[in-house]
């Protein structure tokens, strides 16, 4: 009886170890082909046109950035310090989107069906990221939105294959009024000077409405909406000094932001109103002390300036390495590439744990992407909005100060937000929501 | 009344930037018979060159004389006039002269491409700041607004360069040789004139003029890529109004325009962006050549 359990015992070792002899022989090869593999990343963003020094180089010159230490390895804290994604090397094609929609919807066809990218990471344009979703749905080609800020792409549509990894406008917005709140500024008189598109018309009504809901006796009055590239605003800023508003907000980006500070400063403009910047962030690097002290500004994400100072590992090791390339600080653009990155990475990794350790298919990469989460230099980032294709993200407001004995611009007094505190919940229009007064916003 | 004054002087200050980057085009047609497509990006070389120039002078101890400054913004025009305009012309234009309108808008549009990449190439797309000499001559108060001095002195300079333009056309031996060849190309070569050197000296001429509406621009802005894009359609807008190729209708074009944008701007902001067309369609509409364009019998 004995012998027979020796015997058994015996060969059930034997079978176990030919077995796992064989499992690891076949896990070995697996990771062997995958030593070989690449993952293709079609990035698209601006390379030439307005929104290219503001918004496309920046973000182009931060996943450049990171890609390369993503596939060096050991770079990053964990959990990104393994090489690439899932050890597949990335391999990115990059395109300019500039060129309007219906060339964008090419491009990305190209991408999809010539280049075989595995997934596509782009779009800065609203109009672009209105226009794709629809081809990247009937192509069934994973993509992800990094940086538009429209809210319609899944207010108003519904896709499979798409994510938008960043918060859209509505959460700047709304932040806005909740700073000038808390910081007991004097709203009793609002105005604005946005640009004559979706996202500046978008962003003043998401403004007027939160106001209203912080300071229901706030009058909103002169709203000016010139046009994009205008570039001469001595007439608007005549206007809204004649108004004097408290409080005057701008959504301008990039070259208009620049020149709209750049004339209207000396004209007292930041002296008479609270001047509030909902993306104006990303123009300090350029205007350095030509920015006025006391503008309230946001970054669209606890991104930039305001990332800096919670000095989180992941943060200052990205940071350093900007700076020391490109002689910049990193603005909003590229902290918003590295969390659309960030979560590919997670994505195609969580992907591969459930395959097996496979190459991940679209809609093994579309399953691993619906309401996940991760960490980024920008906060946590949660997959929370459209079923869980929309990003919600935390967000930071602060004031401009000039350091004389260090020569920079700083922000100072800034607030931070939770993600649920600024985002609508997942079902709801943001213009709703915040007509509605926030309801179930979670807020410290 | 206040806000009339308001309307005034803002629309008179936008007037006048415009006069500055749509008399050169206006120029252009009226001699050379050509519409410049290539005008907003020569006003861009204009842009850049000075915010290079300025930014160099002040880097090489022009602090010490800050003033100086405009007169370098003005070489840095003068040069780009220089460089490009007798290479334009005669390297390209001139085998176009006598072609389709059509084929000369077509060329110089390719010309504003080239250019356009050309600027990226030289300068990239990092935009350039220059706002020192926006700000040099302070502030002057105007009722209840500041308004900065540097716009007064655009005004001033477009006044001068307005003149100067009409008087050197209208009042100097060249300027009748020139207007002799806009009247009649055939019967001025058959007196001896050099069209040739007419034709360049003019182009090169347009040139400078844009390029100074870029230099004059460059301190209010901050000069990046694609600065040269809108300024072509409203330089077309006001030069249409006024009648293509009259000095005399591009100032007036551009008053009207300035004007009418002002008081948009402050009366109903709506209707900004419409305004400047409403304007064209307006005045095409009772003088379809423009204020100040006769209508020209047509040779056959």
């Amino acid at each position: 009886m004995s012998l027979s359990i020796v015997k058994t015992t015996k060969r059930s070792i034997f079978k176990m170890l030919a077995a796992g002899a064989l499992i690891g022989t076949a896990m070995t090869t697996a990771v062997q082909a995958q030593d070989g593999e690449k993952f293709k990343v079609g990035v698209i963003t601006f390379l030439s046109g307005g929104a290219a020094e503001s918004f496309g180089v920046p973000a182009w010159n931060g996943g450049k950035m990171m890609i390369e230490m993503l596939n060096k390895g050991g770079v990053l804290p964990a959990p990104y310090d393994k090489p690439g994604f899932g050890g597949m090397m990335i391999e990115p094609t990059v395109v300019d989107e500039a060129g309007g929609a219906t060339k964008q919807v090419q491009e990305f066809r190209n991408l999809v069906q010539r280049e075989k990218v595995d997934a596509v990471v782009g779009y800065v344009s609203s109009g672009d990221c209105l226009a794709v979703p629809p081809v990247a749905d009937e192509l069934k080609a994973f993509t992800i939105l990094y940086d538009c800020g429209t809210p319609r792409v899944f207010e108003e549509g519904s896709y499979s294959y798409v994510f938008r990894t960043a918060a859209h406008a509505a959460m700047d917005n709304i932040s806005l009024a909740k700073y000038l709140t808390s910081k007991g500024v004097k709203m009793d008189t609002i105005a604005g000077i946005n640009q004559d598109y979706a996202w500046g018309q978008d962003s003043w009504a998401d403004f007027v409405a939160s106001v209203e809901q912080f300071s229901p006796n706030s009058k909103a009055g002169t709203a000016l909406f010139p046009k994009i590239f205008a570039g001469q605003y001595g007439s608007e800023i005549s206007a809204l000094i004649r108004e004097k508003a408290d409080v005057v907000h701008s959504s301008f980006w990039g070259g208009d932001l620049q020149a709209f500070v750049l004339q209207a400063s000396p004209r007292g403009l930041f002296k008479r109103s609270q001047v509030v910047l909902g993306a104006g962030d990303h123009v300090i690097p350029q205007l350095k002390n030509k920015m006025p002290d006391g503008v309230i500004v946001g970054a669209r994400g606890v991104n930039g300036l305001a990332a800096r100072p919670r000095g989180d590992e992941l943060t200052n090791v990205l940071w350093e390495e900007y700076e020391k390339r490109h002689g910049v600080f990193p603005v909003q653009a590229p902290f918003r590439m590295w969390q659309a990155l960030l979560g590919l990475k997670v994505a195609v990794e969580k992907a591969m744990e459930a395959n097996g350790g496979k190459k991940p298919s679209q809609d093994e990469l579309a399953a691993a992407m619906k309401g996940l989460e991760w960490t980024a230099p920008s906060g946590d980032i949660k997959m929370a909005l459209a079923g869980g294709h929309q990003a919600i993200q935390p967000n930071a407001i602060g004031k401009t100060q000039w350091n004389k004995e260090a020569g920079k611009m700083e922000l100072v007094e800034i607030e931070y937000y939770d993600a649920e505190c600024v985002n609508p919940p997942n079902g709801t229009k943001a213009i709703d929501w915040i007509k509605a007064g926030f309801p179930g916003a979670k807020c410290k | 009344m206040e806000l009339l004054g308001f309307i005034l002087v803002d629309g008179l200050i936008y007037g006048a930037w415009l006069f500055i980057v749509s008399v050169g085009l206006t120029l252009v047609f009226g001699v050379l018979n050509i519409l410049n497509m290539a005008h907003g990006s020569l006003y861009a070389m204009g842009a850049y060159a000075t915010a290079s120039a300025v930014g160099a002078y002040f880097a090489f101890g022009g602090t010490s004389f800050e003033f100086g400054s405009y007169l370098v913004m003005v070489l840095a025009a003068i040069a780009v006039a220089l460089i490009i305009g007798p290479l334009l012309e005669r390297g390209l234009l001139r085998h176009f002269y006598g072609r389709d309108h059509v084929i000369l808008v077509l060329v110089t549009y390719g010309v504003f491409l080239i250019l356009e990449d050309v600027i990226k190439l030289i300068w990239g797309v990092t935009p350039l700041f220059v706002s020192e000499p926006y700000s040099l001559l302070g502030n002057i108060e105007i009722g209840p607004l500041y308004y900065v001095t540097y716009d007064f002195l655009v005004i001033a300079v477009s006044v001068i360069v307005g003149f100067a333009v009409w008087f050197w056309l209208n009042r100097t031996i060249q300027g009748k040789v020139i207007l002799a060849v806009i009247h009649d190309r055939e019967m001025s070569q058959t007196m001896g004139v050099n069209v040739n050197k007419v034709f360049m000296i003019s182009f090169t001429l347009g040139v400078f003029l844009a390029a100074l509406g870029g230099a004059l621009t460059a301190p209010m802005i901050s000069v990046s890529p694609g600065i040269g894009v809108n300024v072509i359609i409203v330089a077309f807008a006001v030069v249409i109004i006024g009648g293509l190729g009259s000095i005399e209708g591009a100032a007036i074009g551009a008053v009207f325009v300035g004007l009418a944008r002002a008081a948009s701007v402050h009366l109903l902001p709506e209707a900004e962006l419409f305004i400047i067309y409403l304007v064209m369609a307006v005045v095409l509409v009772f003088r379809p050549e423009g204020l100040f364009q006769k209508t020209q019998a047509r040779k056959i």
